[in-house]
């Protein structure tokens, strides 16, 4: 026996089925058994394809079925699922043999209790105050007297009525109903078009704007009133440029377009109330205020009427506020002319003094003064100091140039004196002398011979006497002395040879 | 005193301005030539108030929708 093919034992009398046979059993088995199911689990991934179906799944802790919910049921269906939404799902289960999968076909989707709708509110609330419908600032003043109010609600039931009346009451006003559902599957989206729908009329049309709009409903479940939580009413409401009122539920219901509305009403009647002011109240105060003003003006009149008199009661009397300046003037005048006599009076006095010492005479006197002193200053004033001065200053040059010829003359003479006795003194020192005495001088050839050889060698030998000058040749003759010269020391004439020797001598003569 | 012609005004702001001048007038610090003039302002705001207030007229409709959702007419309600 081999384990590789199947081959049924002996006795074994199961059957065999082909895929599409165990497929088509279980989906028969399936939807036989879960044609009508409701689970309670919480919602996991939700995808929205174009095709306008929902996919999702449901979940709890430990085990997912994917579920389905086709176009037209996703579009009756009220609520918009949410992953993480605990909801409860009514509808059958359906395989899908192709892929072996199973699905929940969902029909109906509602939120799982009051718990799982207050959690999926407080998510909502949280989106739509990040965005900022909830600002303060969006906040619109609501008109004080409106002239035509646009009521959102259900027209049958007792909120439009009560709206009417007590607007009756208080300010009939003009009023357009706009009818739609407060409840159900239609209610958000009904109330989101007609505050849109207001928002859309023009001013003084046909259908005229209102310039207010009160979206109201009565009191009812968390259920009842879960239109008015949806998100395209709130954000109808904060688009609105028309100031809004809510009045949704009673004081203690809040729902989200409370939120996002300019006012919130705790109740219809209240809505009613915020809307108009008390017609009857204004005109109380208009006539107040008319007879206030009346009082006003008449009293101004009174209290200036009044003034007036107590001013003029103080006002004195022209004559009395006239007597003293008018005694004045009196005085004044009496004493102008007075005045003006003592006044030219005294200045001719002081003209008279200051006259008297002004004569002709007192100048004259005052010239001749100073005249005199002139002419003694001018007396002073002859070149003979100068003359005087310039004799004197001659008479010293000329006595200078005298001392100076005779210091000259003087001079002149003392040299020539001193010049004579030194020449006699050369005289007396002088060779010539010695002549007188019997010496001669011997010249050859005009040198001084003082040796016998000089004596022979000389061509001619020349002799000094006292009285004159001989010149003897070599043989010894005698030649005729030269003309004495008109000196005062005649030459000596050239002396005899043997005489001559003795000149060295001579030194030792003295 | 606005300049606004008194037969402009919104109820509103007649109000609040009938209220000023009535205030002057009851102060009495303002010209005697003024006073008057705030008086007469005064009447013409409390006529124009006054006016207003006479417009009180309860007229209430409903709006008829279409198919689509989108007003259609105006039907008259009555016995509200």
């Amino acid at each position: 026996m081999s384990d590789l093919i199947d081959d049924p034992r002996e006795g074994e009398n199961a059957p065999e089925f082909s895929v599409t046979e165990l497929s088509g059993a279980i989906k028969r088995m399936i939807e036989g058994e879960f044609s009508h199911v409701r689970i309670k689990g919480e919602i996991g991934r939700v995808s929205f394809p174009r095709s306008g179906h929902i996919y999702l799944d449901l979940k709890d802790d430990r085990s997912v079925i994917a579920g389905v919910m086709w176009k037209g049921v996703a579009a009756r269906v009220s609520t918009r699922p949410e992953e993480g939404m605990e909801v409860v799902a009514t509808g059958r289960l359906t395989t899908f043999p192709g892929q072996s999968k199973y699905q929940l076909v969902i029909e109906d989707l509602k939120p799982a209790g009051v718990g799982a709708l207050m959690a999926m509110l407080e998510k909502r609330k949280a989106m739509l105050q990040a965005e900022g419908l909830f600002a303060q600032e969006l906040k619109k003043p609501l008109p004080y007297l409106p002239e035509i109010i646009g009521v959102v609600t259900s027209p049958s039931g007792a909120v439009i009525r009560d709206i009417l009346h007590r607007l009756r009451d208080r300010f009939p006003r003009k009023v357009l109903l706009w009818p739609v559902a407060v409840q159900g599957e239609q209610c958000a989206k009904q109330v989101a078009n007609a505050i849109d729908g207001f928002n859309q009329m023009t001013p003084g049309g046909s259908m005229p704007r209102p310039d207010l709009i009160i979206v109201a409903r009565g009191g009812g479940s968390i259920e009842d009133l879960w239109g008015f939580n949806e998100e395209v009413v709130a954000r109808a409401a904060a688009k609105s440029d028309i100031p809004l009122i809510s009045a949704v539920g009673h004081e203690t219901d809040t729902t989200l377009i409370d939120f996002v509305s300019d006012k919130r009403a705790p109740t219809p009647t209240a809505a009613a109330e915020i809307a108009v002011p008390v017609r009857l109240e204004l005109l109380a105060w208009i006539e107040e205020q008319g007879a206030r003003l009346t009082r006003g003006l008449e009293q101004g009149l009174r209290q200036r009427d009044q003034r007036l008199r107590d001013v003029a009661r103080a006002l004195p009397r022209a004559e009395n506020l006239l007597q003293t300046p008018r005694q004045r003037l009196d005085a004044a005048s009496d004493a102008l002319p007075r005045a003006l006599q003592a006044g030219v009076q005294t200045r001719r006095v002081v003209l008279f003094e200051k006259s008297g010492s002004l004569r002709a005479s007192s100048l004259t006197r005052l010239i001749e003064t100073r005249r005199q002193a002139l002419g003694r200053r001018s007396d002073r004033l002859t070149p003979v100091g100068l003359q005087r001065d310039i004799t004197r200053r001659r008479e010293k040059v000329a006595d200078l140039s005298r001392r100076l010829a005779d210091a000259g003359t003087r001079q002149v003479q003392t040299l020539k004196d001193r010049l004579t006795g030194l020449d006699r003194m050369r005289e007396t020192l002088s060779y010539t002398a010695t002549l007188d005495r019997g010496y001669a001088v011997v010249r050859g050839d005009g040198a001084v011979v003082k040796s016998t050889e000089a004596a022979r060698q000389a061509n001619a030998l020349e002799i000094q006497f006292a009285d004159g000058r001989l010149t003897v040749g070599q043989d010894g003759t005698p030649t005729p002395p030269p003309p004495v010269a008109p000196k005062s020391t005649p030459k000596p004439a050239a002396k005899p040879k043997p005489k001559k020797p003795a000149s060295p001598e001579q030194g030792s003569l003295f | 005193m606005s300049d606004t012609p008194v037969e402009e005004m919104s109820f509103e702001a007649a109000m609040r301005e009938l209220e000023q001048v009535v205030g002057q007038l009851e102060r009495g610090d303002v010209e005697l030539e003024k006073s008057i003039t705030l008086y007469e302002r005064g009447a013409a705001l409390k006529a124009r108030c006054e006016a207003k207030l006479k417009e009180a007229e309860e007229k209430v409709a409903a709006i008829t929708l279409d198919g689509n959702g989108t007003p259609a007419g105006l039907t008259p309600v009555e016995g509200m």
